[in-house]
Formats: C-alpha cells, sequence, structure tokens
C-alpha cells in the first residue's frame, strides 16, 4: 500500500496502528485508515475479515465486550478518542451508529427519534423537540411516510422504514461521523435503494462509513473502499480504483469473486 | 397363596425380557431366511414383543390389586359365617380386619373373638381371586406376547409402532399433573358446594364479620373481607413494596453492572434463598421482626401495636419473594436483545439512562407477569402469616395491627378436633376454593403477559 492511497486533504477520523484482540484471539492487526469528512467510506471483505470490529472501535462500542481490548490510535478531529479524558457518551453523540439489524426502541416513533436529544439535553421545550425530530425524519425520508402516525410504536414500521428511523434517530444527536455496519442486510432491494440514496443525500452534512459485504453497493454509495482481509488492511484508496484497477492479488480475487 | 403385586409385577418384566430376546432373535432369523433387508432394526421388534407383552398385563396387575380387596370382602360377606357380624358400622369393619390380617399371614392370631371364624372364608377366598388374577394376567401376557410375536415380518414396521406406544406413555405421564390438579379442583367444588348449601357465597365473599368460632349463643359468621383485606394487606402490597423495588434493583445490578464473578456468585446464593422452607421465614418474622416492629410502633405510639402484625409478615414474605422477583426481571432484562442496548449506548446515553429509558420499559411486560406470578405466591403463602400475622380477623389499614388471611384461617378452620360436616370446617374449602381461583387467574394473567412479552422478540 502506498502512502499517498492514505491521503486525504481533510481526514474527520484518523487511526494509526489500529489493534483489537478479544481475549486471546487477535481480530484486527495494525489498521490505519483515515476518514474523509464529505466522503462515504465503504469497509468490504469477506465475512469475520474484521470489518465490522473495526467500525466498532470508531465510537468504542467495543467497551461493552468486556474482553474487547484495543491498541493504536484512533483520533476523531485531532483527539485520541482512547485518551483518559475522552467521554464516551460525548463521543458517541458525534459518531452516531446504525446497526446491521434494525433496532427501534419499543417506543413510539416520536420518542424514538426524540430519544437522543432528550438525553444530550438539545431541546430546552416541546417544539424544539418537535422540530428536531421533524428535521432528522425529513433528512432520513420518513417524514411523509410517518407525520400522521409519530404516536404509533416504531416496531411496528416496515423493515426499511425501522432502519431509517434508526438513521433518523443517529442524526437527531447532529453527529459528525455516521457508522453504518451493514444497514442493508436485513432488508429487501427496494428497502436497500432507499438506504443507498439516502446515504447519497447524506453524503457531505455527515462523514460516512459503512460496512457492507455487497460489493455492488460498496461501488454505488462509496468514494472511498477500503478491503479488509483476515483482519488486516489490504487496500485502501478511490473507490473506482479499488474495482477497476486492485493493486493487490488478494483484492482482485475477492471483487471477481474467487471467494468471499 | 396371597396377591403379591410387586413380585408379579417382576414375574411379567422377566416375561418382558424373554420375549424381548426372543423378538429380537426371530426378526433376525426370518430376515436372514427370506433374505430380505429387515425395515425395523431387531431391537424394536423386540421391544415391541416385549411391550405387548409387559403392558396388557401391567395395566391388568393395577386394576385387579384395585378391585380384587372388595371382590374378596363381598365373598367373605356372603359366607354363612359372616351373617353374625353386626350389621354396620366400626366394630364391623374392625373384625373384618382382624380376620383378614390374620388371613394373609401378616398377624399371627385374632384379637377379636367375633373374627375367628371369619378367618377361613378370607383366607379361602383371597386365595381363590388370587389365582384368578394371576392366571388371568398370565394369559393377558402370553397372549399379548404371542399376539406380537406373530406378527414379526421382516417388513413389519415394529420401530413406529414402538416409537407411537412410547409416545402414549409420555402422554399419559403429561397428564398426571393435569387429572391431579382437576381432581384437586372437584374435590375443592364438592366441599365448597357443602358449605354453600349452609351459607350464601354472597355472605362469603361481601360478608365484613368474620366470627366462625363464637359459639352456641350468637350464630357463626362467616363474612370474608376481613381476610380478603388481610390478605391483600401483607401479600399484595406490604410484600410487594418490599420485593419489587428489591428485586428489581437486584435484577439491574446483576444484568447490567456486576461484574463475570459477582454475578456467578450471587445469582445461586438468591436461588439458595428461594428454596428456604417458609416456616424458616415464620420463624424469623415471629421471633425476630414482628417484636422489632412493635417495640417501634409503641416508641412512637402508634395505637393497637400487636406482636403480631401485618408489618411484620408482609416485610419477611417480600423477602421472601425478592430472589422470585428478581430472577423474572433478570430474565426480562436478559431478553430485550443486545441491539436495543447498543442502539442507545451508540447514541450516547449512559448506561443508566439506557437501563431507565430503553430496558426497564422494554422488560416491562415481562416484569409484570414475574410481579403477577409473585403476588400469587405471596397470597398463597401460609406459614409465615401464620406465625406472624396472628389470626383476628380485623379490618385495618393500620400495619402495625394483627390481622389475618385467608390461608392462616385455614389453618386454623382445619386443625384440631374438627367434625367434617360443620358449616366452619367446610368453610376451610371454600376459602380454599376462593384462593385457588384467584391465583388461577393470577396465574393465567401473569403468563400470557410474560407469553406476549417473548413472542414480542423472537
Amino acid at each position: 500500500m502506498t502512502q499517498e492511497d492514505l491521503t486525504i486533504s481533510d481526514p474527520k477520523m484518523k487511526a494509526h496502528s489500529v489493534n483489537v484482540f478479544y481475549g486471546e484471539k487477535q481480530a484486527i492487526n495494525d489498521v490505519s485508515i483515515d476518514v474523509g469528512t464529505d466522503l462515504v467510506t465503504a469497509f468490504i471483505g469477506p465475512s469475520g475479515c474484521g470489518k465490522s470490529t473495526f467500525l466498532r472501535s470508531l465510537n468504542r462500542m467495543n467497551d461493552t465486550v468486556a474482553s474487547a481490548r484495543v491498541t493504536g490510535q484512533i483520533e476523531l478531529d485531532g483527539e485520541d478518542i482512547y485518551a483518559p479524558s475522552m467521554d464516551v457518551v460525548q463521543l458517541r453523540a458525534r459518531v452516531g451508529m446504525v446497526f446491521q439489524k434494525p433496532n427501534p426502541f419499543p417506543k413510539s416513533i416520536y420518542d424514538n427519534v426524540g430519544y437522543g436529544p432528550r438525553i444530550h439535553g438539545l431541546a430546552p421545550n416541546k417544539a424544539d423537540l418537535d422540530v428536531i425530530v421533524e428535521r432528522a425524519l425529513v433528512r432520513a425520508g420518513l417524514w411523509d411516510e410517518v407525520k400522521d402516525r409519530l404516536a404509533e410504536s416504531g416496531t411496528a414500521l416496515s423493515g426499511g422504514q425501522q432502519q431509517r428511523l434508526c438513521i433518523a434517530r443517529a442524526i437527531a444527536v447532529d453527529p459528525e461521523v455516521i457508522l453504518m455496519d451493514e444497514p442493508c442486510s436485513a432488508l429487501d432491494p427496494i428497502a436497500t435503494a432507499k438506504i443507498e440514496e439516502l446515504i447519497h443525500e447524506l453524503r457531505g452534512k455527515y462523514a460516512i462509513v459503512i460496512v457492507t459485504h455487497n460489493m455492488q453497493q460498496a461501488a454505488r454509495v462509496s468514494q472511498r473502499t477500503a478491503f479488509f482481509h483476515l483482519g488486516t488492511l489490504v487496500e485502501y484508496g478511490k473507490t473506482t480504483d479499488i474495482f477497476t484497477n486492485p493493486r493487490q492479488e488478494r483484492t482482485k480475487d475477492y471483487i471477481t469473486g474467487r471467494y468471499g | 397363596m396371597t396377591f403379591n403385586a410387586a413380585a408379579l409385577l417382576l414375574l411379567i418384566a422377566g416375561l418382558a425380557l424373554i420375549g424381548w430376546l426372543a423378538g429380537r432373535a426371530r426378526s433376525a432369523l426370518l430376515a436372514g431366511r427370506a433374505g430380505e433387508k429387515l425395515h425395523s432394526r431387531p431391537q424394536y421388534h423386540g421391544w415391541y414383543v416385549a411391550l405387548w407383552l409387559f403392558a396388557p398385563a401391567a395395566l391388568f396387575l393395577a386394576i385387579w390389586s384395585s378391585v380384587s380387596p372388595a371382590l374378596v370382602t363381598n365373598q367373605v360377606l356372603a359366607s354363612e359365617a359372616a351373617q353374625s357380624l353386626p350389621s354396620f358400622g366400626f366394630e364391623r369393619g374392625a373384625i373384618l380386619s382382624d380376620a383378614r390380617s390374620v388371613a394373609e399371614g401378616r398377624q399371627a392370631a385374632v384379637r377379636l373373638p367375633a373374627a375367628a371364624p371369619l378367618v377361613k372364608p378370607y383366607a379361602d377366598a383371597s386365595h381363590k381371586y388370587a389365582w384368578i388374577g394371576i392366571a388371568a394376567m398370565l394369559a393377558l401376557a402370553l397372549a399379548g406376547g404371542l399376539y406380537a410375536f406373530t406378527r414379526i415380518r421382516p417388513e413389519f414396521r415394529a420401530r413406529t409402532r414402538v416409537e407411537k406406544i412410547v409416545m402414549l406413555f409420555l402422554l399419559l405421564a403429561s397428564l398426571v399433573a393435569i387429572l391431579t390438579t382437576f381432581g384437586i379442583v372437584l374435590s375443592l367444588l364438592f366441599e365448597s358446594i357443602r358449605f354453600f348449601r349452609l351459607v350464601s357465597p354472597a355472605e362469603l365473599l361481601f360478608g365484613t364479620e368474620w366470627a366462625p368460632t363464637s359459639g352456641a349463643p350468637q350464630p357463626d359468621t362467616f363474612g370474608g373481607i376481613p381476610l380478603f383485606w388481610g390478605t391483600v394487606l401483607i401479600g399484595a402490597i406490604i410484600a410487594m413494596i418490599v420485593a419489587i423495588p428489591i428485586g428489581m434493583m437486584t435484577a439491574v445490578y446483576l444484568t447490567q453492572y456486576a461484574a463475570p464473578a459477582v454475578r456467578r456468585w450471587v445469582k445461586p446464593i438468591l436461588e439458595i434463598l428461594a428454596g428456604v422452607p417458609t416456616v424458616v421465614y415464620g420463624y424469623f418474622a415471629a421471633l425476630t421482626v414482628a417484636p422489632a416492629l412493635r417495640n417501634f410502633a409503641v416508641m412512637l405510639g402508634i395505637p393497637n401495636a400487636s406482636t403480631e402484625s401485618a408489618l411484620a409478615a408482609g416485610i419477611v414474605m417480600g423477602v421472601m419473594i425478592i430472589p422470585f422477583v428478581s430472577s423474572m426481571a433478570d430474565d426480562s432484562i436478559n431478553a430485550v436483545p443486545q441491539a436495543m442496548r447498543d442502539g442507545s449506548l451508540a447514541l450516547g446515553a449512559t448506561p443508566n439512562e439506557t437501563i431507565r429509558q430503553v430496558l426497564i420499559p422494554a422488560a416491562l411486560p415481562g416484569v409484570m407477569g414475574g410481579i403477577l406470578l409473585a403476588v400469587s405466591r405471596a397470597i398463597g403463602e401460609t406459614m409465615i402469616v401464620v406465625m406472624a400475622a396472628g389470626l383476628s380477623a380485623n379490618m385495618t389499614a393500620n400495619p402495625f395491627a394483627s390481622v389475618t388471611t385467608v390461608t392462616a384461617q385455614i389453618v386454623k378452620l382445619l386443625t384440631g378436633d374438627q367434625e367434617f360436616d360443620s358449616a366452619k370446617t367446610l368453610a376451610a374449602f371454600a376459602l380454599g376454593l376462593v384462593l385457588f381461583i384467584v391465583t388461577l387467574l393470577l396465574n393465567i394473567v401473569a403468563l400470557r403477559i410474560v407469553k406476549r412479552y417473548r413472542e414480542a422478540y423472537e
């Protein structure tokens, strides 16, 4: 991997020599990567290659796994997120996350979106919260579908709507980065297309990192692609380069479907 | 010759073993001779023969051992020697059983002279019926065994048959508990109906005076309200005020905060606590908690403070229920998907906010179900209230006063010398029926809630 691949003029997050261990087992081995501010970055690779693990270390969700241990350095706007001075609650408000399976809370649609702003005290009164909730739902492309039934349970929505609700929920706390962990793997093609469209629209407003094992999806939505294999970063570069002109043999084999 | 059911059971079990060996050998032989492949492996043929040999004979044995004593007695009563027996009652029964003991060799000589002439008819009769029984049983066993044995063919589907029979046994086993419950309900119901012939149901359910022991001058009154109130005060109010918050906090700590090592120790200890006999809690309530509470109440100047108080019984009962509530809450919180917790944490919620605003609301239906089950246990609990709550039926909201509960009154009504046809004794069954219905309804509602909640996350 050459140096210019890693260079991004205005990185939002910088990871340097990151290792992640689950107990004795090393899941991520010496990964360095920059995440661009106005870019969508895709992590691809076969199952178990560590792409989700690495994603979860970007907002310290690995902290919830007792045996997980992270070494190396990850910076958000130049600030080490694993430094003792970093407040993990604030970090996660700045680096939001959307999960593989839609996981709305068993609350109303309104309360699902309002949950984050409430706990962070972003809305001093109901009118402010109304504005935040509406804006988040509009951005997530869900407003027209749910504006008349905000009081209904979030779990009553369809799978694709639930996932967009989860995106709205993440947007509502006004993050700087949104991490998406295979956000479409539980959705049908139409719902997937909507999410991809949404990612296009969100680009530029947030730095987006998306993990996917669907290579066409990575090619469609991202500008940068990182290929992970067996816990290492094999190749990282412009999405067009990775898919048309991969430099590494392993990347080529993977994107041509030799294994995966 | 007497009828020894255990020995006979062994005998047919031995025959069944022979049948098993024979069936297995024959199927292998037939298959070898015909050069065909067996549908079922030889041991299934063996089991098929053995089951046909054993099951009908064992069933007959069970029926015969319960029927034959009556047949024997009938024959004895028909004999000439029995004509001089007293016509009815206690004495007649004593003479008969005396004669029977001697006839069956359990006793060397008669104790009652009148029994002596009956010994021989008894011996004859039991001899006769024993032989009939054994002969019939053996005939059944052989018939069953032969029937099965002759059906063995290489293509015979012994395995499916055996599996069907095994399934039938399993079904019967599962019916035992259900049928027993049914029997309990019926017995409660019949005694209660006898009670309700004497006292109207309305009086029991809505009457406010409970005085079944007032004696001759005043009539007994069976107003159940004071008992129901006492039960609710202790089991559903005081015990739950103790058990719900502590149980919930225990569950939250154990599921969310406790290190695995702590959890590994605390959870089994809590489970042991759930297995402590309630009488032990009763001692604790009566000897330690109740006097302490009384002194405390006297110090505060609360009137009617008694060493038997609703509060003492309720608090100790609450402590007893804590493991129950915490284990139900633990299960419910654990059943909330990890994704829900991650979703909240990923939004920057603290663990505390996540627990209060996401986990507990999501677990609430399950927790509610658990609480209802706990209430139904608390109101059916007996020993603690008998020992610590007292027996005086007061309608009071003062938790330091003595109250009584349905279960405590049932114990009081049924202990000591009782006639089983007075309203006083029968009242115990009516109370039991009320308690049974209430706890049954609570359990049905609770299990339904828990079930619906489980479905929501599957």
